[in-house]
C-alpha cells in the first residue's frame, strides 16, 4: 500500500497521461469484450433457431418466430431416450467419480508418501492426454476381452477422466486447508470421526462440489470417448453428430438450449452455495 | 511409529480405489492396444496375435497426409488462440476489476453448449446458405464460388473456437500471480510500459502459455469433429481416420496400430512436459 502512495506523490501523474492509460485500457477492453461475444455467436445462434417457425427439413434461414417446438420439445422418441441416456450417465458417473476421486484428492492433498508423485503424474496424464487417446485404449481393452460396447462401458469410460478432475479439484482444496482448525477441535475433545465430520468435512465441501459439477458438465458434454465406447446406444451429442448430414431439427436447438439454462443455473447454484459457506 | 504406519495405510487405502481404476482403465488399455495391433484376422474368423510388424511402416506411408495435416491444423489453431487470447487474459487478469469473475464465468459459457452443437452452429453460420454467408452471396458481395465451409480455414477457424477457454484459462492463471509489486517496481525505475511488458509480465506469464500450448495442441491433433463437420474431404485429419477404421471398417489392428503412433507421440510430449515444467500449471488451471 505505501509503495503506491510514494509513487503518486513523487510522480504526478499527469492528465494526457491519465488519458492515454484510460484509452489503452479501453483498446484492450473492447478487443476483450469482442472475444467474448466471439464465443457467444454460436450459442446465441442456437437458442434463436429453437424458436425460428421453419419449414422443411433445414433450419438454416430465419423464417418467423415460434413456440410451437417449446409445445413439444420431447416429440422425436430416439432423441428424448438420448437425452435421458445424457442424463442418467451423467448422473451414475458423476457419483461414482465424486466418491472415488475425493478420497484420493483427500490422500493426495494431505499425506506425501511412497508412490504419491506416481498417481499424481498418472492423474495429470489423464487430464493431458487428448480424449482420442483414452478412447481407442478402452474400445481396445472390450474389444479384447469381448465386452459388448453400450450403456455401461460409457459409463467405464466417462469415470475414467471424470475421477482424475475430481481428484485434482479436491486435492487442490485440501492443500489449502488449513490443519490447525483440525488439531484445535482435537485439543476441544473432538474424536477423530466427529473432526472430520464436523471440521474437515464441511472445508472440503466447497472443493467436492466444484468437482461434482465438473464431473457432471465433462460427462454430459463428453462425445469422443463416448462415440468410440457407446455401441449402438446414443447419448445426446452422438445423435445431434449423427444428425448433421440430414439436418438438426428445431427441436435440438430446444434440448441444448434447456442443457444450457440448467448447466448455468447448476454452476451459479455452486458459486453461490460456495459463497455462502465461506 | 504406529501412528505413521497407521497414517500410511489409511493413504493408500483412500487412494486404492482410483488407483485400481486408472491401473485397469487407462494403463492397461495402453498394453492391450499395442498388443491388437500386431494381430491379423477379421471379425467373422476372429484375431491372432501374429507380430506382422509391418503394419506400422504400411499406414505410416498410407496416411502420411492426414498425420502431417493434423499437425498443421492443431499447431495453426493453437498459435491463433494463443495470439488472440493473451491479449484478453491480459485484460481480465489486469482490468478486470471486480468482474473478474464474470469474464472468467463468460469464457467459460460455451461448455454449457453440447460441443457438437457449437460446432454444428458454426455450420449454420458459414454455410454457402447460411446466415452469415448467405446474405453475402444474395447481395453479390463475394463471387459465388466463394466457400468458406469444407476448407482448412474452415476446420483451424473452428479448432481455435473450440480450445480457445483451455488458452485464455491458463495463461489468465500465470498472469493472475504476477506479483504487482513487480510492476510498480519497474515504474519506479522509470521503465516504459513495453518494456514492464516485455521483461516482468511476460516471461513471468510463459508457464500458463506453455500450459496453454499444452491443453491445446494435445486434444487439438487428434480432434475429428471439426473436420468432419466443418470440413470436407479434403480436410480429413487423423483423427477421423482412426474413428473410420475402428467404428466402420472393424479394421482394428490397423485402427489400433494408427493410434498407438499417435497417442505415443502425444503421451510422450505430455510426459516430457510434465517432467520439464511439472504438473503445478496444469493441475491449477482445473481448480480455478
Amino acid at each position: 500500500m505505501t509503495a503506491v502512495t510514494v509513487r503518486e506523490e513523487t510522480r504526478p501523474v499527469t492528465r494526457t497521461a491519465r488519458r492515454r492509460r484510460r484509452w489503452r485500457g479501453l483498446g484492450l477492453r473492447l478487443y476483450t469484450l469482442g472475444v467474448l461475444a466471439w464465443l457467444m455467436l454460436p450459442i446465441a445462434i442456437i437458442i434463436l433457431f429453437g424458436f425460428n417457425n421453419v419449414h422443411g427439413r433445414f433450419n438454416y434461414r430465419w423464417q418467423g418466430f415460434t413456440l410451437r417446438w417449446y409445445r413439444h420439445p420431447f416429440d422425436i422418441p430416439d432423441l428424448t431416450t438420448a437425452l435421458v441416456n445424457s442424463l442418467t450417465i451423467a448422473c451414475i458417473v458423476t457419483a461414482i467419480s465424486v466418491v472415488m476421486g475425493t478420497l484420493a484428492g483427500f490422500a493426495l492433498g494431505r499425506w506425501r508418501f511412497l508412490g504419491s508423485r506416481a498417481v499424481e503424474l498418472t492423474l495429470f496424464a489423464v487430464i493431458a492426454a487428448s480424449e482420442i487417446a483414452m478412447a481407442t485404449g478402452l474400445l481396445s481393452l472390450f474389444i479384447s476381452l469381448g465386452v459388448p460396447r453400450g450403456y455401461w462401458t460409457i459409463v467405464i469410460s466417462q469415470v475414467t477422466f471424470d475421477v482424475a478432475y475430481v481428484a485434482v479439484t479436491v486435492q487442490a482444496r485440501m492443500a489449502a486447508f488449513d490443519r490447525s482448525l483440525e488439531e484445535a477441535a482435537r485439543d476441544l475433545g473432538a474424536g477423530p470421526l466427529v473432526t472430520f465430520a464436523r471440521v474437515t468435512l464441511p472445508m472440503l465441501l466447497p472443493g467436492i462440489i466444484a468437482g461434482a459439477l465438473l464431473a457432471f458438465a465433462l460427462s454430459i458434454d463428453d462425445f469422443v470417448i463416448t462415440q468410440f465406447n457407446a455401441g449402438k446406444t446414443l447419448t445426446f451429442p452422438l445423435w445431434v453428430y449423427g444428425a448433421t448430414r440430414l439436418g438438426i431439427p428445431p427441436e435440438v436447438n430446444v434440448l441444448g438450449t434447456m442443457i444450457f439454462v440448467g448447466g448455468v443455473l447448476l454452476a451459479a447454484g455452486g458459486v453461490v452455495v460456495q459463497r455462502i459457506r465461506r | 511409529m504406529a501412528t505413521a504406519w497407521r497414517r500410511r495405510s489409511a493413504a493408500y487405502l483412500l487412494v486404492l480405489p482410483v488407483v485400481l481404476w486408472l491401473a485397469v482403465f487407462f494403463v492397461v488399455p495402453f498394453f492391450v492396444r499395442f498388443s491388437l495391433s500386431l494381430q491379423t484376422g477379421d471379425l467373422v474368423s476372429g484375431f491372432r496375435q501374429t507380430f506382422h510388424w509391418s503394419v506400422y511402416p504400411n499406414l505410416l506411408s498410407a496416411y502420411h497426409d492426414q498425420l502431417v495435416r493434423s499437425v498443421w491444423y492443431a499447431g495453426a489453431a493453437t498459435i491463433a488462440t494463443i495470439l488472440l487470447g493473451y491479449p484478453a487474459a491480459y485484460w481480465i487478469a489486469f482490468y478486470g476489476g471486480r468482474r473478474k469473475s464474470t469474464y472468467l464465468f463468460l469464457l467459460l459459457l460455451p461448455f454449457f453448449v453440447t460441443f457438437v452443437l457449437r460446432t454444428v452452429a458454426w455450420q449454420f453460420l458459414l454455410g454457402d446458405n447460411g446466415l452469415l454467408l448467405g446474405p453475402l452471396h444474395d447481395h453479390h458481395v463475394v463471387s459465388a464460388g466463394f466457400h468458406v465451409l469444407a476448407t482448412s480455414w474452415a476446420v483451424i477457424g473452428g479448432l481455435a473456437y473450440n480450445y480457445l477457454p483451455f488458452t485464455v484459462l491458463p495463461i489468465y492463471v500465470a498472469l493472475e500471480r504476477i506479483d504487482r509489486r513487480l510492476i510498480e517496481a519497474a515504474a519506479d525505475l522509470y521503465a516504459a510500459r513495453t518494456a514492464t511488458f516485455l521483461r516482468i509480465v511476460l516471461p513471468l506469464s510463459i508457464p500458463g502459455v506453455f500450459a496453454a500450448v499444452l491443453l491445446t495442441f494435445v486434444p487439438a491433433t487428434t480432434d475429428y469433429v471439426e473436420a468432419a463437420i466443418l470440413g470436407g474431404p479434403g480436410q480429413t485429419m487423423i483423427g477421423n481416420i482412426i474413428q473410420t477404421l475402428y467404428l466402420t471398417n472393424a479394421d482394428y489392428p490397423g485402427a489400433s496400430a494408427l493410434s498407438v503412433v499417435v497417442t505415443g507421440a502425444l503421451l510422450v510430449f505430455v510426459l516430457l512436459y510434465a517432467r520439464v515444467l511439472g504438473t503445478r500449471d496444469v493441475f491449477r488451471v482445473t481448480a480455478a
